[in-house]
């Protein structure tokens, strides 16, 4: 752990506590960031592993590289599909069954998609008694799926109510619209959920490719953190690959091309305030400039009540209840995006005043000041994004399926440490370009008096 | 000082993390009569700071409401020694992070640290807690924020809209009829004095709970609350004058017609809570809402349960639908059915098998396997809580701040395994008549200008 020797001394403390602090000091060190164990199962699937005997807790996460990028053109909403029916019946039993199987456990199943990753989760109390049973259902769910075609069209037609959702979300037609507009021909443009025409046409031949191509041992990465030691884990790890077939990772994802001209969106919409979305391609797992761009960022729109976004949308003007941007890193660069949303007849004054502080920031840069107050904020705090079982699944995942470093927690706040201002302005002005930004804006004109 | 050091040994030797959480919890009062109530967790270096008022939009006068929640935003505009915006950049360069929520019943102020820092939340903390600067200017733009986030939250949101429509049909007279948030006539119309007489009136030590948890000592804890909170004056509390909810003598329907896509369903049964059963002479049981946590599982507590398996499976009737209910609520609450029709249903279909689900739950005991299969999430969601530090500290501050026992988290287990099938059904029978219930649906209108079919631009392509 980085202690920064300045805020020691800052630290006006009566005498006991300066000596229980002291006491403290001494114990850092082994509150240092938990160490991951890899390796490799015979099946090819890639293991990560933190024992921790805390709480009698055990997660495993399994993550495939079938996140809806991998969606075939014109199908989207495959990759979500397949995940979600994962557990609607498995090796014969039902999707109750299977429920059934988890719950009486007291086990937890989860699954996710994002545009990179499809996951499973499974929480357990370590109790072999509760253990064993939960992971031979967890095994049936990711090996044996069988896709029915009453579960099928179920989940289908959820799916379809879930698109329809979102058409009455401002926020969720922002998002969409900025990351089509960003992508273009990219496998990222789509929406994960894909599209009302897209799943319609979704069939269980589709779905049953889909799993064959991309749930195997070769595709996955199993993070196991929690109360059971190496050999427990290699159990787990081995048994879960064994239940797969095997098959190789799929070929990399197509680069992202830079975008070339300003794009303006409007989307009407009926709707009191306007939702605005500014954006374009940003950073990517691994990228050299990852640490530059994360502290830069947290300065511009990423740190909360400090960030100048914040400051200049909301603090100064009170035109929005948020204002942040972020780099989302993927496996290729993720979207770099500012939004705010603000009563309608604001919408352009609130446009004008974020692309004009992201143009100062891009131009000048942090002030020092700006940059120490960030780096005691990110340094300071990063003990509390790994305080937990869960948030070190989190990282554990992560790091496992981008191939990061396994020291990546470990050194978390010495790279952060290392960021300069110069760094950050010379960094900002080479990957961000106002005057090639997509401008998403989804709600009613902003002339508006219309609409009082 | 030696128990540190002890804990230090501990730490190295087993490696990682420290085990030896001790699951009790320590309870102190300060003279000004400052609850402090701390619990150890020592398996990260980090702590949580929470400050509870008892004070939230139910306890918030017709013409007023959102004044609670108003007040929550202004808690970072400065006090005298600390101008506006240093609350959150000492916080923020101590690398904390820290937040607050407002509730019916409870206004929450917390901060996460590293275990050394924790006098630095205190410090703040108490400063703000009698020496608040409430600022007109200040506040002119704050109040324009807080209409955003309602306009966010709420106005642009048809089923959040929807809710706080049903639950302003179910209460009559309870102020659970108010949403948190304000009505915005009533944000239109506040002022900073009404703020700073709100402030007065409730922000005072002894009508606050100060919880922590975390990597810490609670004898030290109890030091440092004694230098920071120590000095505050407290104030003469009076709660505001008791308006019940009057008894309800039949079924109340509402229907909401706004611009949407997804047609849902309310239903809102009028049910006791801790609270009530607790109360001298109170005609409803100890273990009811123990029944109704447990009935509440049986229906929607899982992918298993009979909700998904039977509405969303089965019958396929829902797209999604849920029950809730809050046990630890001040006043009497609500049972909370909501759901979304699935595709070629109704809400009308939905409701009727909502009806159905309740129907057999008073004519027929749960089975056996449904009980274990609830008790059993409880055991182990008990141990998974215990993964959150922040989760934890919440837990015993609600239960303080509505006028259970922090000793109610050590119980909840214990009672909930002693729940019947029989006093399952019992509840079903006892509460969920139509006498008690409010129907409340979202019956969407057409989106005017809607994408994508009108979209300017080019951007077909997008869906």
């Amino acid at each position: 752990m980085y202690v920064d020797p300045n805020q020691l001394q800052a630290r006006a403390v009566k005498k006991e506590w300066c000596l229980a602090f002291l006491l403290l000091l001494v114990c850092l060190p082994v509150a240092a960031a938990p160490k991951i164990q890899h390796w490799q199962t015979d099946d090819g699937a890639g293991v990560y592993f933190v024992p921790l005997r805390g709480l009698p807790i055990v997660d495993v996460a399994i993550t495939f590289d079938a996140g809806s990028a991998r969606d075939p053109k014109g199908k989207a909403g495959l990759a979500l599909l397949t995940n979600s029916l994962l557990d609607e019946g498995a090796a014969g039993m039902d999707a109750n069954a299977i429920s059934f199987g988890f719950e009486k456990l007291g086990a937890q199943y989860g699954s996710d998609v994002d545009n990179d990753t499809a996951s499973v989760s499974l929480r357990s109390l370590s109790d072999p008694k509760l253990l064993q049973p939960a992971l031979a259902n967890l095994r049936r769910v990711i090996g044996s799926p069988d896709f029915t075609d009453e579960a099928l069209q179920r989940q289908r037609n959820r799916l379809l109510v879930a698109i329809q959702g979102k058409q009455q979300s401002p926020g969720a037609l922002a998002n969409d619209a900025l990351q089509a507009a960003i992508y273009g021909d990219h496998p990222y443009a789509t929406p994960t959920e894909g599209t009302d025409a897209s799943v319609k046409e979704l069939d269980r031949e589709a779905v049953q490719d889909f799993y064959q191509r991309y749930y195997t041992a070769g595709n996955a990465t199993i993070a196991i953190v929690g109360d059971v030691d190496k050999d427990q884990a290699a159990a787990i790890a081995g048994s879960l690959a064994r239940a797969l077939h095997k098959g190789l990772p799929p070929p990399p994802l197509p680069p992202v091309p830079p975008l070339t001209a300003a794009r303006d969106i409007h989307i009407p919409f009926d709707s009191t305030q306007t939702n605005i979305m500014l954006g374009q391609p940003g950073d990517y797992r691994g990228d050299p400039d990852y640490f530059t761009l994360y502290v830069g960022n947290h300065i511009l729109g990423g740190g909360g009540f400090e960030s100048r976004l914040t400051k200049e949308v909301r603090v100064k003007r009170g035109l929005s209840y948020y204002a942040y941007s972020y780099f989302i890193p993927w496996r290729r660069p993720g979207p770099f995006m500012a939004a705010a949303a603000t009563r309608s007849r604001e919408a352009n004054e609130s446009v004008a005043v974020m692309k004009q502080t992201i143009t100062d920031y891009i131009k000048n840069g942090p002030t020092k000041e700006e940059l120490k107050a960030a780096k005691d904020n990110i340094i300071g705090g990063f003990p509390l994004k790994i305080d937990s079982n869960s948030d070190i699944l989190g990282y554990v995942s992560m790091i496992g399926f981008y191939g990061l470093p396994l020291d990546y927690m470990d050194t978390f706040t010495r790279n952060v440490a290392a960021v300069t201002v110069k760094d950050i302005r010379t960094t900002f002005r080479r990957r961000l370009d106002v005057n090639h930004f997509v401008t998403v804006l989804v709600g009613q004109p902003a002339s508006g008096e219309a609409q009082k | 000082m030696r128990f540190i050091v002890l804990l230090c040994l501990s730490v190295a030797l087993t490696g990682v993390r420290a085990q030896g959480n001790d699951a009790s919890v320590h309870e102190y009062r300060l003279d000004n009569g400052l609850k402090l109530l701390v619990k150890e967790d020592h398996r990260a270096p980090v702590v949580v700071s929470q400050v509870w008022y008892r004070i939230g939009s139910s306890y918030e006068e017709d013409g007023h409401t959102g004044i609670s929640h108003a007040l929550e935003h202004m808690m970072f505009k400065g006090t005298e020694k600390h101008g506006e915006g240093e609350f959150s950049r000492i916080i923020a360069e101590n690398g904390g992070s820290e937040n607050a929520f407002t509730s019916d019943d409870y206004t929450v102020y917390f901060q996460t640290l590293e275990n050394s820092r924790l006098p630095i939340s205190f410090k703040l903390e108490a400063d703000r807690m009698r020496n608040l600067s409430l600022n007109k200017a200040a506040f002119a733009k704050e109040i324009e924020v807080v209409k955003e986030e309602r306009r966010m939250r709420t106005d642009d949101n048809p089923g959040a809209y929807t809710y706080e429509t049903a639950m302003a049909t179910a209460f009559q007279t309870s102020p659970y009829r108010n949403p948190t948030i304000g009505w915005m006539a009533d944000l239109n119309h506040m002022r900073v004095q009404d703020l700073r007489r709100w402030y007065h009136k409730w922000y005072a030590p002894n009508n606050a709970t100060l919880v922590v948890a975390g990597d810490v000592q609670p004898r030290q804890v109890l030091a440092l609350a004694k230098k920071y909170f120590g000095p505050l004056k407290p104030e003469e509390i009076t709660p505001p004058p008791s308006r019940p909810e009057v008894e309800q003598t039949g079924i109340k329907r509402i229907v909401v017609r706004r611009p949407a896509e997804v047609p849902e369903l309310i239903m809102a049964w009028k049910v006791p809570v801790l609270t009530t059963a607790r109360r001298p002479g109170s005609d409803v049981a100890e273990w009811e809402p123990y029944a109704l946590d447990v009935l509440t599982g049986i229906l929607s507590g899982g992918d298993s349960a009979r909700f998904n398996a039977q509405l969303v499976r089965g019958k396929e009737i829902a797209s999604s639908v849920d029950a809730s209910y809050d046990l630890t609520s001040r006043l009497n609450s609500v049972f909370v059915v909501s759901g979304e029709p699935a595709r070629g249903k109704t809400v009308a279909d939905l409701e009727a098998a909502v009806r159905d689900q309740i129907a057999s739950l008073k004519s027929e005991p749960v089975s056996d396997e449904e009980l274990q299969r609830v008790k059993a999430q409880v055991v182990s969601g008990d141990v998974y809580q215990r993964d959150s530090v922040f989760y934890q500290a919440l837990i015993l501050g609600t239960l303080e701040s509505v006028g259970l026992s922090w000793r109610d988290a050590d119980k909840y287990v214990d009672r909930i395994k002693s729940v019947t099938a029989a006093q399952v059904q019992q509840v079903a029978v006892k509460y969920f008549t139509d006498r008690h219930l409010t129907v409340a649906q979202l019956d969407p209108l057409p989106m005017t200008g809607k994408p994508p079919r009108t979209m300017t631009g080019g951007m077909n392509h997008v869906r």
